[in-house]
């Protein structure tokens, strides 16, 4: 066991973590953060993706202990209290979510190619969703619903500025 | 971005004023999911469960010669092990093939069964003793295709059925006169098919928790599409009372059919809780899934098929073997299906199929989307655009002179009702510019047509009773909210937000107001479950009765109250009579009765007042419903669905019978590299007739997602077995397809109304999908002249294919 110190959603933990354990284990057992989704356990579906400082990543082929020192956010912490992101609002909007084991992972994707680039053509977008397998949409909703989300950004930061 | 068409699909339908239906809404579970919230069956937290790990055969045929688990017991935190020897009863979803051990007892049958099992406090530890566990077996002579499976043997798969081969289902029907129908056709073509074996592919392994309390009650969380046969199944091998199990199906990750069986793993779960007196958690990995299958049966098939200029199809025959794996699963459902799910959408007055269920030491074969008739609507599409082609004939208009009238009986004496077919796919052919296009295109680029049919819900339930298929509880609370009680599953499909949607139209409710309790069997009635595409119509009625019952008790409360006669209608304590009694006329045959009463009563419910029209007066709906519940305390109404009596008399009638049906045609644009032999679907163009669409966006969803499995198994999915070792079981190796090779999709209206479905309506979840495959393969001959007839349809393939086509026509030129 060794002590491993990471920020979660914005907030510190400190656990004494087994180096086999996966950061994916460390989320759902140890933190009860079961909203990241265990699909397939060798990095193939998508489905545990998380974001480690700011970068999307599979938490299932990472030890916990790897992320010594990150910044996680889960599912759980996209959105800012009941206000939802705008890619959660177009996802539901658009139909986007069916069985929901991929969704969370969509989100975490899409939320992050939209914080780089609020005007994605296709490509990028299909891309983004390539990274995660989904087995009910068909990806046709996703791809609007991150269209969509795009477009609400865009609308926000121009509206900001 | 491309623009998506965004056809408006109600359009037609004569009740413009629905408020909730007809209308695109959102799953009423979107919010939960997209926050991470839901809670899928490995997200409960039970206290302090043990962790399940399942030993599983390293070889595909075995005779057990001894299992020692004296080492695995020992160990410190192991706290049992399980064998085959600790399970008597066998089980399996059919009543007619309990074939399936939950452990294998004296023989492997495929590779990954369960041989062992070990509960443990912790993951690693079951785990090590999984290594401990020494099993001593005597491999034995493995078979692995069908035609070795058909072949006499002295050792068979299931020596208990006494058989000298490993047949396990063997069906033959004809309808009609063949020999008639082959000479009345202008062209007669008969070709070999074949098809790889394909997975579900859902993104949720499979998982169980379970919880037992002081009295040994247990409640078995599980990723199950039919809780009920779940409970059944549990209770026979298990050997106690039902009321002493609660199976609970939370949010579920995809099913698609394949958790539509009671699986080993759960007999294994509940079994050791209650030996234990533990609470206990079994989550697959990918491979075990892959292991575990249920997916569609490799399919080995040869069709002949007759065609005449004036008649259309003259005659089919129809001779197929299908791989079915180690055990029964709901191989003989399958096995009928492959037939006569081939009597629609098109009249056939001539036909033939039989059918061949195998055994072999593979994992099982069982429901998939689509279910049994995918494969041999592969063949019937293909072959039919083959003799237009001979004849010169435009395939897509020689569909629509075939298609079922409304209301007719087929050859088989299946009642179709409405069919939408007709003006869909007049519409997909104008909107694609078919008549441009199709032979028109230049080489490597393609387009193909091709229609399909499906069953809305099996009119005749497995196990063989006189219950309604669906019953609905509703109550409502003091404070005017609404509560549908219901055992049907929502699989991801939506089935939960459709469900509410009946209550709140007929209720005159906003949706928030409407809450769903499902699958549940301690506080659910009882559903058969999310198979055979029967919810919409069958639970769908269901609560759309239990509704309007609720509706006529406001109604006389309302009466009450505004000191006026409510009404006349039937009591609601006349259940038979009433709701065979529609505002639409029966018109067809006897047993054609409409399920679809008309609840118009002269009332209007909405923003939160029940009104009459006639005398333009006027009390809250929650006055309304206080009086109401000051009779007897508390509001509640049942609603059923029965489905009517249906089919011929024959042996086997009962096979693909449904209150209704749902008709599909496809246009599909394709490209094909002759360099690489790959092919891209460009474009999916889609006329879905589901009846009236309760629910535009899920019905959209649905189609896309059927286009995305159907794409799979036409162009790159199949599972690889090498002498009954699975090949490729993870995501890596079995490929699906990704938002890259996802086509564009245009959806156009398939109009009918349903008249015995809920508000019109009609399955939309399964049907989709078969004609997706074969509108690939002929857009592809279109595109470059090869016909291909296996599936996946994999660039290999395509190269070989063309590279045979091109020496033919060298031998000819020469």
């Amino acid at each position: 066991m060794k002590l491993l110190n990471l920020t979660i959603n914005g907030r510190k933990h400190t656990k004494a973590v087994s180096p086999s354990m996966t950061l994916l284990d460390f989320l759902r057992e140890e933190l009860n953060l079961t909203g990241t989704k265990n699909g397939c356990d060798k990095g193939a579906c998508g489905c545990c993706s998380v974001m480690i400082d700011d970068k999307p990543m599979l938490s299932c082929l990472l030890p916990a202990l790897e992320a010594e020192g990150a910044a996680i956010t889960t599912i759980e912490g996209i959105a800012k209290g009941n206000a939802l992101h705008p890619v959660q609002e177009a996802m539901i909007e658009m139909g986007a979510i069916q069985c929901g084991f991929c969704t969370p992972a969509m989100v975490i994707n899409g939320v992050h190619m939209l914080a780089k680039n609020n005007n994605p053509d296709d490509d990028e977008v299909k891309e983004c969703i390539s990274a995660t397998v989904c087995r009910c949409t068909g990806y046709n909703s996703i791809e609007k619903a991150l269209h969509l989300a795009a477009s609400k950004m865009r609308r926000a930061a121009h509206d900001g500025s | 971005m491309t623009d998506h068409k965004m056809t408006d699909l109600t359009k037609g339908y004569p009740a413009k004023d629905y408020k909730v239906i007809g209308k695109p809404v959102p799953l009423i579970d979107s919010r939960a999911k997209v926050t991470g919230q839901a809670l899928y069956t490995d997200d409960i937290r039970l206290h302090n469960p043990l962790i399940i790990k399942i030993l599983r055969a390293p070889c595909p045929s075995a005779n057990i010669l001894s299992v020692d688990i004296s080492a695995a017991l020992a160990l410190s935190g192991v706290k049992g092990v399980l064998t085959g020897a600790d399970f008597k009863n066998n089980f399996g979803v059919l009543s007619i093939s309990k074939d399936e051990p939950a452990i294998a007892r004296d023989m492997v049958r495929y590779m990954g069964e369960p041989v062992a099992a070990v509960a443990a406090e912790n993951a690693e530890i079951a785990a090590h003793a999984l290594r401990l566990i020494k099993v001593d077996y005597e491999i034995t002579e493995g078979v692995f295709n069908s035609k070795e499976a058909l072949k006499p043997t002295d050792h068979p798969l299931h020596p208990e059925l006494n058989k000298k081969n490993n047949l396990h289902k063997e069906i033959l029907q004809e309808f009609g006169d063949l020999d008639q129908g082959f000479s009345d056709a202008d062209v007669v073509i008969k070709k070999r098919f074949r098809f790889a074996s394909i997975n579900h592919g859902f993104t949720e392994p499979h998982a169980t928790q379970v919880q037992i309390d002081n009295k040994g009650n247990i409640t078995v969380y599980s990723a199950t599409q039919v809780p009920h046969y779940l409970h059944m199944a549990l209770a026979e091998v298990l050997e106690i009372p039902e009321h002493n199990i609660r199976v609970i199906k939370p949010h579920l990750g995809g099913g698609f059919g394949g958790k539509s069986d009671p699986f080993p793993h759960e007999m294994i779960a509940a079994k050791f809780a209650l030996d234990l007196g533990r609470n206990v958690k079994i989550k697959f990995d990918r491979e075990e899934v892959f292991f575990s299958h249920h997916g569609r049966h490799q399919t080995d098939l040869t069709m002949k098929l007759g065609y005449s200029r004036k008649k259309g199809i003259t005659a089919i025959d129809l001779d197929t073997l299908i791989d079915g794996g180690a055990y029964g699963s709901f191989g003989i459902v399958t096995t009928y299906y492959n037939g006569v799910l081939l009597q629609g959408p098109y009249k056939l007055p001539n036909f033939r199929f039989h059918v061949q269920r195998l055994y072999t030491n593979k994992p099982m074969c069982g429901a998939m989307r689509g279910h049994g008739g995918v494969n041999p609507r592969f063949a019937s599409e293909v072959l039919l655009d083959m003799a237009c082609a001979e004849l010169d004939i435009d395939p897509a208009e020689s569909r629509l002179n075939m298609i079922h009238k409304e209301n007719t009986l087929t050859t088989n004496e299946f009642r179709v009702t409405s069919v939408g077919l007709h003006n869909g796919l007049t519409e997909a052919i104008k909107r694609t510019k078919w008549k441009e296009k199709h032979g028109k295109l230049p080489f490597g680029t393609g387009i193909g047509v091709a229609c399909g049919f499906f069953i809305s819900g099996s009119a005749l339930p497995i196990h063989w009773n006189k219950l309604p298929a669906s019953t609905v509880r509703m109550t409502i609370d003091y404070d005017g909210g609404v509560t549908v009680y219901s055992g049907a599953a929502d699989i991801g499909q939506g089935s939960d937000t459709m469900l509410a949607q009946m209550a709140a139209e007929v209720l005159g409710q906003p949706l928030e107001n409407i809450k769903i309790i499902s699958a549940d069997t301690r506080t659910t009635p009882v559903d058969l479950g999310s198979y055979s595409s029967r919810v919409t119509f069958m639970a769908g009625n269901a609560s759309r009765n239990a509704a309007i019952r609720m509706r006529r008790i406001l109604i006389e409360a309302a009466c009450d109250l505004l000191e006026m006669i409510p009404p006349e209608y039937d009591r609601p304590d006349a259940p038979d009579n009433f709701f065979r009694q529609g505002g639409r006329k029966p018109d067809f045959e006897q047993g054609f009765l409409g399920a679809n009463p008309d609840y118009a009563d002269g009332f209007i419910i909405e923003d939160g007042l029940i009104r009459s029209e006639k005398h333009n007066a006027s009390v809250t709906y929650l006055d309304a419903v206080t009086k109401a519940l000051e009779f007897g305390g508390i509001l509640q109404t049942s609603g059923t669905y029965r489905a009517p009596k249906l089919g011929g008399k024959f042996k086997g009638a009962g096979a693909g019978l449904s209150p209704s049906y749902s008709f599909t045609a496809f246009i599909v644009e394709v490209t094909v590299d002759p360099e690489t032999g790959f092919i891209k679907v460009d474009k999916a163009t889609c006329a879905h007739d589901c009846g009236f669409p309760l629910n535009p966006l899920a019905v959209r969803g649905q189609i896309e997602g059927c286009i995305h499995m159907g794409l799979g198994q036409a162009l790159m999915e199949e599972m690889i077995y090498d002498s009954g070792a699975t090949q490729n079981p993870s995501f890596l190796d079995y490929k699906i397809p990704s938002a890259f090779e996802q086509p564009e999709v245009d959806i156009v209206p398939a109009y009918s109304d349903d008249s015995e479905g809920p508000f019109g309506a009609k399955e939309a979840g399964e049907g989709i999908l078969a004609p997706v495959i074969p509108a690939i393969a002929n857009a592809v001959y279109d595109a470059i002249g090869i016909r291909l007839t296996q599936l996946p349809m994999r660039p290999d393939r395509v190269l070989s294919a063309l590279a045979k086509e091109r020496e033919k026509n060298q031998e000819a030129g020469t």
